[in-house]
C-alpha cells in the first residue's frame, strides 16, 4: 500500500470507533423509531406490524399536536431571549475579567456537577409556599400570606432558563474571548465612545456566539419534558411530554414514534437553517 | 415455611404428593424420570447455560414508604436466608412500568407490584404472564380468597401473581382549612369546589381522574353512562387544580407543604402523613377508588426462586412487618391470621376479610376504555 493511500486510510481509522458508536446508538436507533412510527397500537397496548399512515395522519392533521407544538416553540423563544439578555453581560464580564477568569468559569460549570432534575426541584424549595422566598417575605412583613409561585408558566421559564443560561454564556464566551480587544481601541481613538465601539465593532463580532447559545437553549429548550413536569401546571405541557404520555402512559410506541420525529424534524430544520447562514464551526466552538 | 427450595426438598414434595394421592403414579414418574434425564445429560458446558443458577431476582414496586418497608422486611431477610440478591427497582406508575417492561428482554424484569386487576388483566393480554407452581407457595392460604379468586378468573383459573396489600384512593384534606364535616359533607365533589381553586390537586392517572368524576357526576364508576359530563368534571377539577401529581412522594409533599389543601390521595401515603404528625384527613367517599395489589411474576422470570420469594413475603410475620412499613393492609385474612395492633387501624383494613365495603374497579370495563380513555385524557389535561 503507498504512503498516500495509507495516509488516506489514517482518519478513517482514528474515526471508526466514533462513528460506529454513532451508526449504532443514534442512527439505529432512529431507524427503528421510524419503521415504529408506520406501525399501529392495538386495542391491548400490543403492536401492530405493517405500513400505516394513521399515526402520521393524526400528529400532522391534528390540532391538538399543531397547538402544542407552538407553545413549545414559544416557551423555547422567549427562554432564548432571556438567556441571551441575562447571559451576554455575564460572558461579557467573564471575557473582559483580568485576573479571575478562572474562577469566573468554575463558577459557571459548577451548576453542571448537580443533577438537572435535583436543580429543577432545587425551585420547589425556593419558590414553594413554604419555601425559602416566602419564608423571608413573611419574615420582614412584605406579605400577610404566602404567594402561590409555583406551577405555572413562568416558573417552567425559570427552569428552563436556569438550566440553559450556562450554555449561552459559554458561547458567547468564546465568540467574545476571539475579539481582538485592539478592535475596540482603534474605534475609540477614531472618536467612537465605548458604548459605540461596543455596539458597532463587539457586538456584531459576536452575533455567531449569541447565535450559537440561542441555537443550543433553544433546541434544548424546545425539547425538555422534565422542567413543564416538575415546575409546570396542569396546562404547561410541551411537545417532549407528549410524546412521553404517548409512549409511556397510553403505550402508543408507533404514535409517540411519529411524534417524536416531528419534533425532531422542526428542530432539525432550524439547526439547518442555522447552518445555512452561519454554519456549525461557531457552535462546536461553543461545545467545546 | 420460609426454607430455600433445594432438589431434595423438592423432590420430597413431590413424593409426599404423591403420597396424598395428589399425583398420578404416571405424573410423579414421568418427573422423576425427567428430573433423572435432565441430569444425565448435563455436561460440562451446561453450566455456561446458567438456567438454574439464579443468583439474584428483580423485583419493581412503588418506591418509598413502600419499597423501604419491602427492603427491610421482605428483601433483606430473604438475601440472608437463601443467599439469593434482591435487587430492588422502582417506578412511578404502572403505565411507566409496563413501558419499560416492553422495551426488555424476557426475564430482565421478574416481580412486579402491580396495581388492581386491571394491570393484572393488561399485562395478561400482553403476553407478559406466567403460571405460577402454587405448590411452592403454600403460603398462599393465609391470603382472602376473594383477593386471589379475581386474578384466577383473568387467568383461567391460573395465577400469574399473589395478592400482597389492598388499600383505596381516598380523599385527603387539610384539616387546618377543611373541616371533618365539610369533607363528609362533599364527599367527592369536594375536589370540584371553586372555593379551593388552585388548592386543589389530583393524579394524573385517567383512571382515578375518571372514576372521580363519576362520583361527582353521580355516576357508577364501572358503569359510566353519561361520558361527556364525566369529562366535563374532569375538566372542572383540572381549571380548579394547581398541578397533577405523578408519585406517591410529590403527593405527600404537595399536602405536607400545604402547596394544596385537598387531593385525591392513597391511604397508606396519607397515612404515613398522618404519622409524620401533619394533620392530614382521609375519607373514602361512597364508592371510592379500592384497589389491591399483587406481586406479579413476569414471562421470563427464574420461577422457582420467583416462587420462594413469594411465599417468603406472604409468610404472616413478613406480610404484617412489610405492611406495618407501608401502612397498607396485608392481603392475609384477618379470620385466619391474627395481623396484631396497628393493622387494624390502617385506612381501608376490612376486618371480616370479605371487602365488601370497597369497590374495585371491573378489568374489563376499565381496560375497554384504557385505549380511548388514556389518550382523551391525555388532551383534556393539557386544557382540551
Amino acid at each position: 500500500m503507498s504512503v498516500e493511500a495509507r495516509e488516506a486510510r489514517q482518519p478513517w481509522i482514528l474515526l471508526s470507533p466514533a462513528l460506529t458508536a454513532v451508526f449504532l446508538l443514534l442512527f439505529v436507533p432512529l431507524l427503528f423509531i421510524v419503521v415504529y412510527s408506520f406501525w399501529l397500537r392495538t386495542a391491548t397496548g400490543a403492536d401492530q406490524v405493517g405500513f400505516f399512515l394513521d399515526n402520521w395522519r393524526e400528529a400532522l392533521s391534528d390540532a391538538f399536536y399543531r397547538d402544542i407544538l407552538l407553545f413549545t416553540l414559544k416557551i423555547a423563544t422567549i427562554t432564548t431571549l432571556v438567556c441571551a439578555l441575562m447571559g451576554y453581560p455575564a460572558a461579557y464580564v467573564i471575557a473582559r475579567s483580568k485576573g479571575n477568569k478562572a474562577l469566573l468559569l468554575l463558577l459557571l460549570m459548577l451548576p453542571f456537577w448537580i443533577s438537572y432534575i435535583i436543580r429543577t426541584m432545587s425551585w420547589i424549595n425556593i419558590l414553594g409556599v413554604s419555601g425559602a422566598l416566602n419564608t423571608a417575605l413573611l419574615y420582614v412583613g412584605v406579605i400577610d400570606e404566602p404567594i402561590q409561585m409555583l406551577y405555572n408558566q413562568t416558573t417552567v421559564i425559570l427552569g428552563l432558563v436556569h438550566f440553559l443560561l450556562p450554555f449561552m454564556i459559554l458561547n458567547v464566551f468564546v465568540s467574545l474571548e476571539g475579539i481582538d480587544t485592539n478592535l475596540e481601541d482603534a474605534a475609540n481613538s477614531l472618536g467612537a465612545t465605548r458604548w459605540q465601539a461596543f455596539l458597532q465593532v463587539t457586538l456584531p463580532l459576536s452575533l455567531p456566539g449569541l447565535a450559537a447559545g440561542g441555537l443550543l437553549c433553544f433546541v434544548l429548550g424546545a425539547g425538555t419534558y422534565i422542567t413543564p413536569l416538575v415546575l409546570g401546571g396542569p396546562s404547561d405541557a410541551m411537545f417532549a411530554n407528549l410524546v412521553f404520555e404517548a409512549i409511556i402512559t397510553q403505550l402508543n410506541w408507533p404514535l409517540g414514534s411519529a411524534l417524536s420525529l416531528m419534533l425532531l424534524a422542526v428542530l432539525g430544520a432550524l439547526v439547518m437553517v442555522y447552518n445555512r447562514y452561519l454554519g456549525m464551526a461557531q457552535l462546536m466552538k461553543g461545545l467545546g | 415455611m420460609t426454607r430455600k427450595m433445594d432438589n431434595t426438598t423438592r423432590y420430597e414434595r413431590l413424593r409426599e404428593r404423591y403420597m396424598n394421592g395428589d399425583l398420578e403414579r404416571r405424573s410423579f414418574l414421568g418427573l422423576i424420570g425427567a428430573a433423572g434425564l435432565a441430569y444425565g445429560v448435563q455436561t460440562p458446558f451446561a453450566k455456561f447455560a446458567n438456567a438454574q443458577t439464579v443468583s439474584q431476582v428483580r423485583f419493581d414496586g412503588w418506591g418509598g414508604v413502600v419499597s423501604e418497608a419491602l427492603r427491610e422486611n421482605a428483601f433483606q431477610p430473604f438475601e440472608k436466608e437463601t443467599g439469593i440478591e434482591v435487587v430492588d427497582g422502582t417506578f412511578g406508575g404502572g403505565d411507566e412500568y409496563i413501558s419499560r417492561v416492553k422495551a426488555s428482554q424476557p426475564g430482565e424484569y421478574n416481580i412486579a407490584h402491580l396495581s388492581g386487576v386491571f394491570d393484572y388483566a393488561r399485562y395478561h393480554n400482553l403476553g407478559l404472564s406466567t403460571t405460577l407452581n402454587e405448590d411452592n407457595i403454600p403460603n398462599l392460604k393465609y391470603v382472602i380468597p376473594k383477593l386471589v379468586d379475581v386474578f384466577r378468573n383473568v387467568t383461567d383459573g391460573k395465577l400469574s401473581c399473589v395478592p400482597y396489600d389492598y388499600g383505596t384512593t381516598g380523599i385527603a384534606y387539610n384539616r387546618k382549612h377543611i373541616s371533618d364535616e365539610e369533607a363528609k359533607e362533599k364527599g367527592a365533589k369536594l375536589l370540584i369546589d371553586e372555593a379551593y381553586k388552585d388548592k386543589i390537586a389530583g393524579w394524573s392517572d385517567w383512571r382515578t381522574r375518571m372514576w372521580y368524576a363519576a362520583l361527582q357526576t353521580g355516576q357508577m364508576p364501572n358503569n359510566i353512562e353519561d361520558e361527556e359530563a364525566a369529562w366535563d368534571a374532569v375538566r372542572k377539577h383540572r381549571d380548579l387544580s394547581l398541578k397533577y401529581w405523578g408519585s406517591g412522594a410529590e403527593l405527600m409533599s404537595l399536602l405536607a407543604e400545604e402547596e394544596i389543601y385537598a387531593t385525591e390521595g392513597w391511604s397508606g401515603r396519607i397515612y404515613a402523613l398522618q404519622e409524620q404528625g401533619h394533620d392530614i384527613g382521609y375519607m373514602d367517599p361512597p364508592n371510592g377508588f379500592g384497589w389491591q395489589e399483587c406481586m406479579f411474576v413476569l414471562k421470563g422470570s427464574p420461577m422457582e426462586a420467583s416462587e420462594e420469594l413469594l411465599n417468603f413475603m406472604l409468610a404472616p410475620e413478613t406480610a404484617i412487618a412489610v405492611a406495618e412499613g407501608q401502612n397498607y393492609p396485608p392481603a392475609l385474612d384477618p379470620t385466619k391470621v391474627d395481623l396484631g395492633d396497628k393493622i387494624p387501624t390502617l385506612p381501608a383494613f376490612d376486618p371480616t376479610g370479605k371487602l365488601d365495603g370497597l369497590t374495585f374497579a371491573d378489568p374489563d370495563y376499565w381496560n375497554g376504555h384504557e385505549q380511548d380513555w388514556s389518550k382523551e385524557f391525555g388532551r383534556v389535561q393539557k386544557g382540551y
